[in-house]
């Protein structure tokens, strides 16, 4: 066996000790009709051949395109002391920490990262932590629902789409109601989220809201009203989700500051790979009052008898081990050593290095405009943006595919992830970080003038 | 309140000094974010600690010197299949191909991935016997919710809506029922039998037309394979029910048992178990879900479909309206994916096989040497992991399992799970896995052996244990009852200033 330490005469030694004579005996209670068929898989590698075959899988993906693809998940510098920590076997191989006397290398690390993301966010409360941005934003809206007993909530056309669709997935599982708000259609306003709208959604007597989710940036990269949305959402009585993105933070005004309830976001900009969509990090923040409503692990401070500092997971009676079906969810295993990896990550960047990560990021994206305007390609929507925004491309889906024959990739098509939005039809939602180079840049935009003008090839 | 003394850290904000770090990013310009409105903006900067990388690096390390971990020793924590996490396996999760590939890639620049999802999917049908896999929940709880929800939509679509209830037994994991609320059912708890087993007369007594579906455990939690399988699942389709299967404990059964051969329909494997990709602390696993014919419509979106000329790509949104829809932002924990598709290549047919018999020889091997020394309720073959119990331990000294799980850490030990499954009183479930030595489950059990000696002797030795971790026996009450969830004393000349 590949990683297996017995010997044939460890085997022998055991099997006298049971008192058998084959392995075959301890699977006395399997019934005779349901004995499994063979096993039908290639067979093993050595892990020279294994090595190759992940080598040759590997170089087939085609990461060395021009990239500004966004849209949810973000290129960004990580640096080496990240993963080379990570790799600490003491962190990687640990399970959840139900034993804190010899665990409190995990606990420390997620309260810090409980303390840091409450910093980002400015929420006191952070749990630790959730699948990705699309199922914490699906458990903040299903948090909404029990604190308020109400049973519909809205979320804006401009929160990415598979979050909308994850919290659908969701609600209907547990038969509640999640609605769409409209975005505005023009002006200066156009595609940031419709207050007037929202206030009509809310003003349905016999509907009551629990809660209101809106992105910032939003899924098309725009700042949205959220001082604005949060306050219809509480004078209707229900709860403000303020769904962001943990680099912006660093320069955007916070949940906090806009009077949110809840955040939710995915932490994978905070130096977790893009690995095809995950692992990633979802984040769940709260105010203090909804303290015992939050699903997923919070870790304490406290002492140990002896009155040394030490660490705990703590308010367990919210957790599915302890309260079964009546649990706040059934989150079990989480996403701890990604939150350990954005730990790291923001103590190596610190303050100053990630307000230089969104700022820098946010000037890439002002060239990019500039260069893409010049191509033949404005902008969708005129109001402000930070790093990301969807720009007007006649025949996008088209254009794009002959782009990534040229080995760009122009972002993402907008009716790919949106089908179903004629405002959205001509849309490439691209974005800029720290890591997009001005050479990018101008090759990006001398390929579209060259499309768009004709010249293919 | 101290942290001196001994190997506990400061935390990386007692540690911060205004103007450490740097350096890894170049400045942007002064001007950049001039051209959003103020109103916008944050108020105040973020109070993250400022540290120098060494001290980083030294906070972490150090830190990590507080754990145990598989890397540092034997982990028999019961139901959570603590193995071995192969190597080889990180460095293939790290391979640039696979790191660097964003999720939204056109399916020409992904086709490595693809294919590898693809095989894998193809793998863990053959293992579990069922029609089709989907690899996107993200952990064995979200693959039981999809599991679920996908039973929700079948019954919906034969317009059989009455059916509003969840059986389980009462030694399932709390993940059972948790996700069954969350699906909209209503839980109904069944008593085990006296022999750790089913009680398919409980069972068919609560079967009826309001019944969606059973969730089983097997091998249960109590480490037994249901021997009464083949009448409960009858039971249960006469009904009109479907069979789920919590597949946390396939790592007994590879090879000898095909769960969708059997009957289930559907079934989640926690691939942080069985095919060893590690815990990380609490995290990142990933819970992909096999299915039968029945539900194989309502798998979630978006599938990896091969196409007729070659290659793969991933569903588009809207292209197989019968699905339950998205579970999560786009197509898996891939990283994690990569880890199980290579340890199973490592494996193949026979290897797999081999794992699952030399994890129930390691948990009979340990259970026949404890036999005397704890209570061990059900004394017919285990599977890959067994109930051991403290109760008459207690009865004779006062000790209860929670001090004998304390004072193993003295002994170098992680603890089994304790104080479950819920159904045996002073419960350790111990599952040594198949990559424990001989010598390490020896050394295990004399541990243990002594352990019970002393209870006898030295009673207070347990009551106060553990006496040689990093921190003891922790205050939990005024944890909970005076929350500090953060540090808040980052203020002064700690807090960073403008550059």
């Amino acid at each position: 066996m590949a990683y297996g330490p017995h010997t044939t005469d460890d085997r022998a030694r055991m099997l006298a000790a049971i008192g058998v004579d084959s392995v075959d005996a301890l699977f006395a209670d399997v019934p005779e009709t349901l004995k499994a068929s063979g096993l039908n898989l290639p067979g093993p590698q050595s892990e020279a051949e294994l090595t190759v075959r992940l080598q040759a899988l590997a170089g087939r993906n085609r990461v060395d395109a021009i990239s500004f693809l966004g849209a949810g998940a973000y290129r960004h510098f990580t640096p080496a002391v990240v993963d080379q920590l990570l790799l600490r076997g003491e962190f990687y191989t640990a399970y959840t920490p139900y034993q804190p006397e010899i665990s409190q290398g995990t606990l420390q690390t997620i309260y810090e990262y409980q303390s840091m993301m409450a910093e980002l966010t400015g929420l006191d409360v952070v749990s630790a932590s959730h699948y990705d941005g699309a199922t914490a934003t699906a458990e903040a809206a299903l948090m909404t629902c029990r604190a308020t007993h109400r049973e519909r909530v809205l979320v804006s056309h401009a929160v990415h789409p598979h979050y909308r669709a994850t919290a659908a997935t969701y609600f209907a599982g547990a038969g509640l109601n999640v609605e769409e708000i409209p975005l505005v259609a023009d002006g200066p306003a156009a595609g940031t989220t419709d207050l007037a709208a929202l206030e009509r959604l809310l003003a349905d007597p016999d509907r009551p809201v629990a809660g209101v989710a809106a992105a910032n940036p939003s899924f098309l990269g725009l700042l949205e009203p959220m001082a604005e949305i949060g306050r219809l959402a509480h004078a209707a009585g229900a709860l403000f989700v303020a769904v962001v993105e943990p680099v912006s933070l660093a320069v955007l005004a916070t949940p906090g500051e806009y009077e949110a309830d809840i955040a939710a976001g995915d932490g994978q900009p905070l130096g977790i790979p893009l690995a095809y969509g995950g692992p990633y990090l979802g984040i769940l923040a709260c105010r203090e009052p909804l303290l015992r409503g939050i699903p997923g692990r919070l870790v304490g401070m406290t002492t140990d008898i002896e009155g040394r500092r030490a660490f705990v997971m703590t308010l367990r009676a919210r957790e599915q081990d302890i309260r079964r079906e009546k649990a706040a969810s059934n989150i079990c295993t989480n996403q701890a050593l990604c939150a350990l990896a954005a730990s790291i990550y923001l103590g190596a960047m610190g303050p100053h290095g990630l307000r230089d990560v969104a700022t820098l990021g946010a000037a890439r994206a002002a060239d990019l405009e500039r260069a893409l305007a010049g191509a033949g390609a404005p902008r969708l929507h005129p109001g402000p943006y930070l790093n990301e925004f969807a720009v007007r491309v006649p025949g996008a889906a088209a254009v794009h595919a002959r782009l990534v024959g040229r080995g760009i990739v122009a972002g993402v098509p907008l009716a790919r992830l949106i089908p179903d939005d004629p405002d959205l039809a001509e849309g490439l939602l691209v974005c800029g970080t720290e890591v997009t180079s001005p050479e990018e840049i101008t090759a990006f935009a001398a390929a579209l003038a060259a499309e768009l003008s004709g010249a293919v090839r | 309140m101290t942290v001196a003394g001994d190997r506990l850290q400061p935390t990386l904000f007692e540690l911060s000094r205004p103007g450490r770090g740097g350096g890894k990013v170049p400045h942007p310009p002064k001007d950049a974010l001039t051209r959003i409105p103020a109103s916008y903006l944050r108020g105040s900067w973020a109070r993250l600690p400022e540290v120098s990388e060494p001290e980083l690096t030294r906070h972490f390390v150090n830190l990590s010197q507080l754990n145990y971990a598989v890397d540092t020793g034997f982990y028999p924590l019961g139901s959570c299949t603590m193995k071995y996490n192969p190597k080889i396996d990180e460095w293939a999760a790290r391979l640039g191909g696979f790191a660097a590939l964003h999720p939204l890639a056109p399916d020409e620049l992904a086709q490595g991935t693809l294919e590898l999802l693809w095989e894998l999917e193809s793998a863990l049908a053959e293992i579990g016997g069922m029609k089709a896999v989907t690899l996107q929940p993200a952990a064995g709880a979200q693959g039981e919710l999809t599991g679920i929800l996908m039973v929700k939509a079948y019954h919906r679509s034969r317009g059989d809506l009455d059916r509003t209830e969840v059986l389980v037994p009462d030694s399932s994991h709390g993940t059972n029922p948790a996700t069954a609320s969350m699906a909209g059912f209503k839980t109904v708890t069944i008593p085990s039998a006296p022999d750790g087993g089913v009680d398919v007369e409980a069972f068919r007594a609560a079967l009826g037309p309001r019944t969606a579906a059973i969730m089983i455990t097997n091998p249960s939690t109590a480490g037994l394979f249901e021997s009464r399988l083949c009448e409960l699942l009858d039971a249960v389709h006469e009904a009109g029910a479907l069979a789920y299967m919590d597949g946390a404990n396939l790592n007994a059964i590879m090879g000898r048992f095909k769960p969708g051969e059997a009957g289930f329909d559907v079934m989640h494997i926690n691939v942080h178990k069985t095919f060893s990709t590690p815990h990380g602390g609490g995290g990142p696993g990933a819970g992909p879900v096999g299915v039968g014919e029945k539900l194989l419509p309502f798998l979630p979106t978006p599938r990896v479909l091969r196409l007729p000329e070659g290659g793969f790509r991933l569903e588009r949104p809207g292209e197989r309206p019968t699905s339950i829809g998205r579970v999560r932002a786009f197509a898996g924990n891939t990283g994690v994916l990569v880890r199980a598709y290579a340890y199973i290549r490592a494996h193949g047919a026979d290897g797999l096989s081999e794992v699952s018999d030399d994890a129930v020889l390691a948990a009979n091997y340990v259970k026949a040497r404890v036999t005397g020394v704890l209570d061990v309720p059900y004394s017919r073959p285990c599977m890959h992991e067994f109930v051991a119990s403290a109760a008459t331990l207690k009865a004779r000294t006062g000790i209860r399992t929670l001090d004998v799980a304390k004072r193993l850490i003295d002994y170098g030990f992680h603890p089994p799970t304790v104080y479950f499954p819920l159904t045996v009183e002073e419960a350790l479930l111990i599952e040594p896995t198949e990559t424990e030595s001989l010598e390490a489950l020896d050394a295990f059990v004399e541990a243990l052996r002594q352990i019970v000696v002393e209870a006898e002797t030295e009673p207070e030795l347990l009551h106060s244990a553990p006496h040689l971790s990093p921190v003891r026996r922790l205050d939990e009450t005024t944890a909970a009852r005076q929350p500090n969830l953060r540090w808040r004393a980052m203020t002064g000349s700690q807090t960073p200033c403008p550059d």
